[in-house]
């Protein structure tokens, strides 16, 4: 990196994973932290999570929504981190300098490390390329609990719920409180994604739900006016004012996208190895950022592990080594850590392989290291589920990683 | 004298007219300018090497082209010099280069430069490996193609012209002057220029102007992929023209994105332009075949537009001196390129009829908002308010400036097409709800239907 530093390590991003990472590279002594956050106060997703209760695991106490973020303030200035809000990062160098937009103009800002916590995002419209018009009032989960959470107002009043994720719940929740009676939820796959309460909650609270059912037309001028809705083939009208999306989280990963580093292939996200560090050895990223999609507890408990792993890579600062890449069969849909290095540190960030599945499969998932397998099981693999893999001491000096997968017949 | 059709000919008529002296009434259906066929382009600036030789359309694009490139400094508007390159995926196509060639020299583009595959693939390392061989066209350029027209009608309007939305002309008549009644009421003029695009043969019969062409909408689908694919897209790629259409295009555009597209898909309805997933999947695969990095690239937009073609492939541009009007018709699919050439064109016809204009004493300077990556942005600059838009980096001073404009936004969509808010890569996930309060009832589909409960 370049001399002049204006940071030990800057935090991209202030949501569970960064603030965490932030508050343990501070209880390690770790001198200058900044966190630079783009919204005008600390929390990331959990700020308009107004359902959702966050902070049983780090806090020992329940929270909700902007409460939580609060919390998460004032452990950090407590800490001594500095916190700057209203700093957009806009990109990533080569050499690690961030770029910086802020009402002041355009800043540049260079740390010994940084750390990306930028968090995820749902799929919006477009990317699913769905169907037909593109009138107003087709939004995702996180901008319907903007809408309610930040400015008292609600897009719609009949809307469509597509999927059935964990957050497909909230979304359902989010408009049930807040004055808005969906008038059918739907899911592709012909399953629910989530486990219970999908099941039966939908029809508990009034709202028709129908799997293997996807979206063949969007229909309005300027609001949505009705969604043709297709199952075997058959397509049939429902009148509506909004589409609320809900889950298909992408991590939210543009600054990766356009520096050096770019994405996983699989998770879209930014690609660690066990000490949650980049293909820039300097560059590190937690939480989120790393899949679509954890929980606030999860990301913070996992910005925790790589904030240490930041403070021992700074006292050791050595090279760890090229990475090695983890590989996978479909239909495993990605793996964090995706790479591993050999000089690594002595106590990783990560003690465990996650892994998701791209759809519902059954056979037989097994770790192999250099030719040999080293950990299996047979089951029903679900998409959107977490499986979680102990991740063997041997892992990182191996030749070869890879995931196996043998589909039932 | 009215100008009917707010697209883009209709806004650089107005620009014209107003230069020249008139005092214009610019008379619009939707909501906000650019509701119709301009919204939806490949933004290219055209040389016109592949026009008809000889044809109207190839006068108006080049004397179009050219004057943009007189204007748009002034204007404060973007130019991307990519050039183009027009691209033989097979030994059948690549025979065809010649005779495109010859006709773009013979359209009196002199630059054309004929290049095997591997010297194409020089001056673009990301085109396949399966090209056989292209053009070299220098002079097509990207342009910030609603930026351009919004531009036009600033200028209108600072030199006193007026814009009428929501206001569909309903009938019209010709008794010495013009009496158009539209949606809003009736607005009298000695003059009428029909730019209404889409519905031109529809206007004209409406007027009682003799009509020759019936518009045949032509839908085309785009897709724009994130802006991690501009790196590899520096020029425009132009496939090999069928007798339909141009094809698909790849192309960078002016807000740093690539855009790859469009269809050409005949239709009769004038409204709906909808987006299929089966082609947009088919449109990713043709640009990942031409340009194997856009391969699994995100997409952040789709969208779709209407081409006004006819029954034929020129342009329908018609004078009625009788009547004291002119016909704008058929601008299928170089609008954007040719508009300054039709509005010239148009002050042309208009003389031969009158009434003459005395031009203003003084041009206003007016300079648009630039949205371009290439340029300067807004938020670059100090005291911005805040980013409201993070992936597009729209400020808070510049919405409220579009709010605040001679030309304001009256739908979503011109609020974004003037600001940039919500048309990157997460698609409003972020700014929506901001916008929904700050935009209030100011546009005519508010973006929240009322408060929430309790």
């Amino acid at each position: 990196m370049i001399a002049a530093r204006d940071a030990d390590v800057i935090v991209v991003g202030g949501g569970p994973a960064g603030v965490a990472a932030a508050l343990e590279l501070r209880r390690r002594g770790v001198d200058r932290v900044v966190i630079l956050d783009r919204e005008p106060s600390l929390g990331g997703a959990t700020r308009h999570c107004m359902h959702s209760p966050f902070g049983m695991r780090e806090f020992g106490r329940v929270y909700f929504g902007g409460a939580y973020g609060r919390r998460l303030q004032r452990e950090a200035e407590a800490r001594g981190v500095e916190i700057r809000t209203g700093h957009s990062v806009v990109s990533l160098g080569a050499d690690g300098a961030l770029t910086v937009a802020t009402h002041r103009g355009v800043e540049t800002l260079t740390a010994r490390r940084v750390v990306l916590a930028t968090g995820a995002r749902e799929t919006p419209r477009s990317a699913r390329l769905l169907p037909g018009d593109r009138p107003v009032g087709v939004v995702t989960t996180g901008t319907l609990q903007a809408y309610v959470a930040f400015h008292g107002l609600m897009p719609f009043r009949r809307p469509l719920i597509v999927g059935s994720e964990l957050v497909s719940l909230s979304a359902l929740a989010t408009c049930l409180l807040h004055g808005a009676r969906p008038v059918a939820m739907i899911e592709a796959a012909p399953h629910t994604l989530a486990r219970a309460p999908l099941d039966w909650f939908p029809t508990v609270a009034g709202v028709p739900f129908h799997t293997a059912t996807d979206i063949a037309d969007i229909r309005g001028a300027g609001r949505v006016e009705a969604v043709e809705i297709r199952r075997d083939g058959r397509t049939r009208p429902l009148v509506c004012d909004g589409v609320l999306l809900t889950g298909r989280f992408t991590p939210e990963s543009a600054l990766c996208l356009q520096s050096p580093l770019g994405v996983d292939a699989g998770s879209g996200g930014a690609a660690v190895d066990q000490d949650g560090r980049t293909a820039d050895p300097n560059v590190f990223a937690a939480g989120n950022l790393l899949r679509g999609v954890e929980s606030g507890g999860w990301s913070f408990r996992e910005g925790r592990a790589v904030g240490a792993a930041v403070a021992d890579d700074l006292a050791a600062d050595r090279d760890p080594g090229a990475a090695v890449p983890v590989t996978y069969d479909p239909p495993i849909k990605l793996a964090v850590p995706s790479l591993l290095r050999r000089g690594g540190l002595p106590a990783p960030a990560f003690r465990e392989f996650q892994l998701r599945m791209l759809r519902r499969a059954r056979g037989r998932l097994s770790l192999e290291i250099d030719g040999r397998a080293v950990w299996s099981r047979h089951g029903l693999w679900m998409p959107e589920r977490r499986i979680l893999v102990p991740m063997p001491p041997s892992a990182p000096a191996a030749g070869r990683v890879h995931f196996r997968f043998e589909e039932d017949t | 004298m009215a100008v009917i059709g707010a697209g883009v000919v209709g806004c650089a008529v107005a620009r014209r007219f107003a230069l020249a002296g008139a005092k214009v009434a610019l008379i619009e259906k939707g909501a906000d300018i650019l509701s119709g066929a301009s919204k939806a382009n490949s933004a290219i600036l055209h040389t016109g090497f592949d026009a008809p030789p000889g044809s109207l359309e190839l006068k108006l694009v080049q004397a179009g082209r050219r004057e943009y490139l007189d204007i748009r400094e002034s204007l404060n508007l973007p130019l991307l010099e990519t050039g183009a390159l027009v691209c033989a995926w097979t030994p059948a196509e690549a025979d065809k280069l010649e005779e495109i060639a010859a006709k773009g020299r013979d359209n009196g583009v002199a630059d054309l430069a004929p290049l095997t595959g591997a010297e194409a693939r020089a001056l673009m390392p990301g085109l396949s490996e399966r090209l056989v061989a292209a053009i070299a066209v220098p002079g097509e350029h990207i342009v910030d193609p609603w930026s351009a027209p919004l531009a036009y009608l600033t200028q209108a309007v600072a030199l006193g012209a007026k814009v009428f939305c929501h206001a569909e002309v309903l009938n019209g008549r010709f008794d010495g002057e013009w009496r158009l009644d539209t949606a809003l009421g009736t607005v009298v003029a000695a003059s009428v220029v029909n730019a209404a695009g889409l519905y031109g043969d529809v206007v004209d019969r409406r007027l009682g102007l003799p009509c020759d062409f019936t518009i045949k909408p032509r839908k085309g689908q785009f897709v724009v992929l994130d802006k991690a694919a501009f790196a590899h897209v520096p020029r425009i790629v132009l496939p090999v023209p069928t007798e339909i259409t141009k094809g698909v295009v790849v192309c960078p555009t002016a807000f740093g994105n690539v855009l790859v597209g469009p269809t050409a898909e005949e239709q009769d309805d004038r409204v709906r332009a909808t987006v299929e997933t089966e082609i947009l999947e088919a449109l990713l695969a043709r640009g990942a075949e031409i340009v194997p990095a856009l391969a699994g690239m995100p997409v952040t937009a789709v969208y779709a537009g209407l081409r006004p073609a006819t029954e034929q492939k020129h342009y329908r541009v018609a004078a009625h001196p009788e009547k004291r009007a002119v016909t704008l018709g058929g601008i299928r699919s170089t609008g954007l390129s040719a508009a300054l050439g039709l509005a010239a064109h148009a002050l042309e016809l208009h003389a031969g009829f009158g009434p003459a204009f005395v031009p203003p004493a003084a041009v206003p300077e007016v300079r648009v908002p630039n949205l371009a990556e290439t340029r300067e942005r807004d938020w670059q600059r100090p005291d911005h308010g805040e980013i409201v838009c993070h992936c597009e980096l729209a400020t808070l001073r510049e919405i409220e400036a579009a709010f605040a404009s001679p030309v304001p936004p009256g739908d979503f969509g011109g609020l974004r097409r003037r600001t940039r808010a919500g048309m990157g890569r997460c698609q409003g996930f972020h700014c929506t709800a901001r916008l929904a309060e700050l935009a209030g009832d100011r546009l005519e589909t508010p973006l929240a239907v009322g408060r929430k409960h309790p």
